[in-house]
């Protein structure tokens, strides 16, 4: 047995058990683990099995286009990554938005806030809980009971339309398209809910569906098109003219009164329907505490949603900014990107090189080696892998450190950070769910914790959402039309070298873009995104990353089927598009589960 | 009332080939202006996002890069039911997965589109990130938009020549040509962005 520096025991005595890939996730990850004879994890390994590339395609290019590179880097977070690069660009040439730009980004970045998380938790993670199959033995009459007792305001309860429902689900599965509900352990008993439960969970699946179709587009709105909205360097690409309904894609008011239409219904769909259901199904699984991993002792955030343009100060930023270490919550470290002793990426057990082992490279001075072997104890061949060697390389993910320690980062780390800094909507909206919960705040560390983080978070932008509507109404209002900056536009007034940053928090955490421009081309370009902080391998002294400690000591109920491995690492909501490339283009159909 | 025709490319223009349905729907864009009905649009790798697209079109054409495991270059024609499956015949990327998944989504919510035709090419190259189109594949764009206008013809549906709707299509700055030239000069590759939502002040 090992004690990581990070204070896990890992023992590889027992059983190893290969997950590959992890579904229901954006990009393709695997997973194994050592149970012992009881089936509870004492050893978790986490890979990347896909290289990451951006950084060779953007050398070159003009810094003015490198958004629409990294819009296509996922199929998930498009504009989170825009906005990012546009972020770095301004801020190696010293370019600044103008105001309406500020509200327009924040709009935007909350409404991708709020569209994955609703996405995230219906239809890529409620079905580590809920069981739609389950649901067609459920009495509509007692469900329509069970909804209007969780959410008493939320129209849509009647015990017709939940037979409607039933029956559309039943069709659904009769005819042999399972689709999207295949390779679910349906008869597994980990999954705790009744009948009822099930059948308003998959209910609010569908609705979840048509209202994600009407929260985009605010991306078309604002962004011209989506997928794939415009994006521009000084500001935002989308002319105001409230004075004309002529102007073809200009915004005027009958654009921002369909917006303010969607912010409103969002904010219902996530107090009427998302709140009550994570209180409800969790309310099933309150003793399934585990999956807390790094949360409780180290947690990453670097703050998102600046109040004024051009402000990025801790103390300006709505989602908050800070780091924790060692489980000491009673201090906030402050984060500083450019500083090269904080964030610095570790090789030793990824697949790359630097010129000395050992080292760890601050992103502007990045260095993207590839360097593919296996390990001396792992078992099959190059291509083919049964089982990794651990001690050795064996992810295409780096190590990312914040002064040494591994981070946890996404909705939880930044709710912790919140509450540590005593952020007042973030702690009035965790003391009140645990209070409706009855459980103290340690619970809140937990794979559920997590999933809990993200629909307080949803919440809680819609508000912000809110907020920056109504000052970009009452600017315009005031006669401020501008949303571009284009002084700089040209190369010919930049500088001859200049560097920057950009920084942004991604709906699954912390997210950098660190840019060298020299002679009015990208030097170098680094992209440090939140599933390389999460899904991250080891590091040189051994620390295991945040999806490695969140799986030790779980109990599986059948280590043959790994509903709980899968349960923690959605919570994650990983997404492992933008941080790798794959590797080998015969990944198998179906999960294949290996116990050895 | 016309039959509504969503036409499709779907894949990631930074791998290679994977980018060939993309491509493909461009370059028809170059040539082709469309009635209202039909619609032309770069899908990338997005899943859910399609959504609304789907349920707008009662006819939807894909063009896709799919790893049949045929020669490079090979064009294979996949129509109605059979399309769902034939995209997840090898998962070669990860756009896939996501569109099998985006077709039943529409499927379970009454709207996915009933008539299905996929237009697909086996690629040569996709481990080559940052990389244009190899020849091979290029070569198919042409004979692949034949397929998609005849079964427009079938449709009655005649487009005229010269250059269609290019709203829902990449930004300029990744189009072929620009992506794969590397360093486009202003006039090939408009640098603002949309023309569309241009700020008075660039002008």
């Amino acid at each position: 047995m090992v004690t990581t520096p990070n204070g896990f025991d890992l023992d590889t005595s027992g059983k190893r058990i290969v997950v590959d890939p992890v579904t229901r996730i954006e990009g393709h990850m695997r997973c194994e683990v050592n149970v012992d004879d009881e089936g509870i994890i004492r050893n978790a390994v986490s890979t990347g099995t896909m290289w990451r590339g951006l950084e060779v395609i953007l050398k070159g290019r003009d810094p003015r286009d490198a958004w629409a590179f990294t819009e296509r880097i996922c199929g998930v977070c498009t504009g989170t990554h825009a906005l990012t690069s546009v972020r770095a660009v301004e801020d190696a040439l010293g370019i600044t938005i103008p105001d309406n730009a500020n509200s327009i980004r924040n709009i935007m970045q909350l409404n991708l806030q709020i569209h994955d998380h609703i996405v995230h938790f219906y239809h890529l993670h409620a079905l580590d809980w809920v069981n739609p199959v389950n649901a067609l033995r459920a009495d509509p009459k007692a469900t329509s009971e069970l909804q209007q007792m969780v959410s008493p305001n939320h129209p849509l309860s009647s015990p017709g339309y939940f037979r409607d429902v039933q029956n559309r689900l039943k069709q659904f599965v009769e005819s042999g398209q399972l689709g999207i509900f295949k390779n679910g352990y349906w008869d597994n008993p980990a999954y705790k809910l009744p009948p009822e439960a099930d059948l308003m969970a998959t209910t609010h699946y569908l609705e979840a569906l048509d209202l994600q179709k009407e929260i985009v587009k605010i991306h078309t709105i604002f962004g011209g098109k989506n997928p794939h909205p415009n994006w521009l360097v000084g500001g935002v690409p989308c002319p105001i003219n409230v004075h004309s309904t002529g102007a073809v894609g200009a915004i005027n008011m009958e654009r921002l009164n369909l917006v303010s239409s969607i912010i409103d219904k969002c904010i219902e769909f996530n107090k009427n329907v998302y709140l009550p259901d994570v209180v409800a199904i969790g309310g099933f699984y309150k003793n399934w505490l585990y999956g807390g991993g790094l949360s409780s002792q180290a947690c990453l955030a670097y703050g998102d949603i600046p109040e004024h343009p051009n402000d990025f100060s801790a103390d300006q930023l709505h989602l908050p900014r800070g780091a924790i270490i060692n489980g000491d919550l009673s201090v906030v470290h402050d984060v500083d990107v450019r500083d090269p002793e904080q964030v610095q990426e570790f090789v030793d057990h990824s697949w790359y090189e630097y010129a000395e082992p050992g080292m760890g490279l601050h992103p502007w001075d990045g260095v993207t080696e590839p360097k593919y072997e296996l390990g001396p104890n792992a078992k099959g061949t190059r291509t083919n892998i049964q089982e990794l060697d651990e001690a050795a390389k064996y992810s295409w993910i780096k190590a990312p450190r914040w002064k040494g320690h591994a981070m946890e980062v996404g909705p939880l780390a930044r709710y912790v950070v919140g509450y540590a800094k005593g952020h007042e909507d973030i702690k009035n909206q965790v003391d009140g769910l645990l209070r409706t919960m009855d459980l103290p705040l340690p619970a809140i560390f937990s794979t559920l914790g997590r999933t809990a983080a993200r629909a307080l978070e949803s919440e809680y932008c819609g508000r912000l959402q809110k907020h920056f509507f109504d000052k970009l109404v009452t600017n315009i209002k005031n006669g401020d039309e501008s949303t571009a900056n284009v002084a700089k536009w040209d190369p010919s007034t930049w500088p001859k070298e200049a560097m920057g940053v950009g920084m942004t928090e991604a709906p699954r955490g912390a997210l950098g873009h660190w840019i060298k421009v020299k002679d009015g081309r990208i030097e170098n370009y680094q992209c440090v995104v939140p599933t390389t902080w999460n899904g991250s391998p080891r590091d040189t002294q051994g620390n295991i990353g945040a999806f490695e400690a969140a799986l030790m000591n779980t109990k599986m109920e059948r280590p043959e089927e790994p509903v709980e491995i899968l349960r923690t690492l959605h919570s994650f909501d990983p997404c492992l598009a933008c941080s790798t490339h794959v590797m080998s283009p015969d990944g198998e159909e179906l999960t294949t589960v290996k116990v050895r | 009332m016309a039959q509504r025709v969503l036409i499709l490319g779907i894949g990631n223009v930074l791998w290679a080939d994977e980018g060939f349905g993309v491509r493909c729907v461009e370059r028809m864009a170059d040539q082709w202006a469309f009635p209202d009905n039909v619609r032309l649009l770069d899908g990338g790798t997005q899943g859910l996002y399609l959504l609304p697209f789907l349920e707008e079109a009662d006819v939807l054409i894909v063009f896709d890069a799919v790893d049949y495991g045929l020669e490079p270059g090979t064009m294979k024609i996949v129509e109605g039911d059979e399309v769902p499956a034939f995209m997840g015949a090898k998962k070669m990327s990860l756009h896939q997965t996501g569109f099998q998944d985006v077709i039943a989504t529409a499927r379970l919510m009454g709207y996915c589109p009933p008539d299905l035709l996929l237009i697909g090419c086996q690629p040569e190259e996709l481990e080559d990130y940052g990389g244009g189109l190899r020849d091979i594949v290029a070569a198919q764009i042409e004979p692949a938009i034949r397929v998609a206008l005849d079964k427009l013809a079938k449709l009655q549906i005649v487009p005229t020549r010269g250059e269609g709707d290019k709203s829902l299509l990449a930004d300029k700055s990744i189009l072929r040509s620009a992506y794969e030239d590397g360093r486009p000069s202003e006039d090939e590759a408009y640098r603002y962005g949309d023309e569309r939502f241009l700020p008075a002040e660039v002008e």
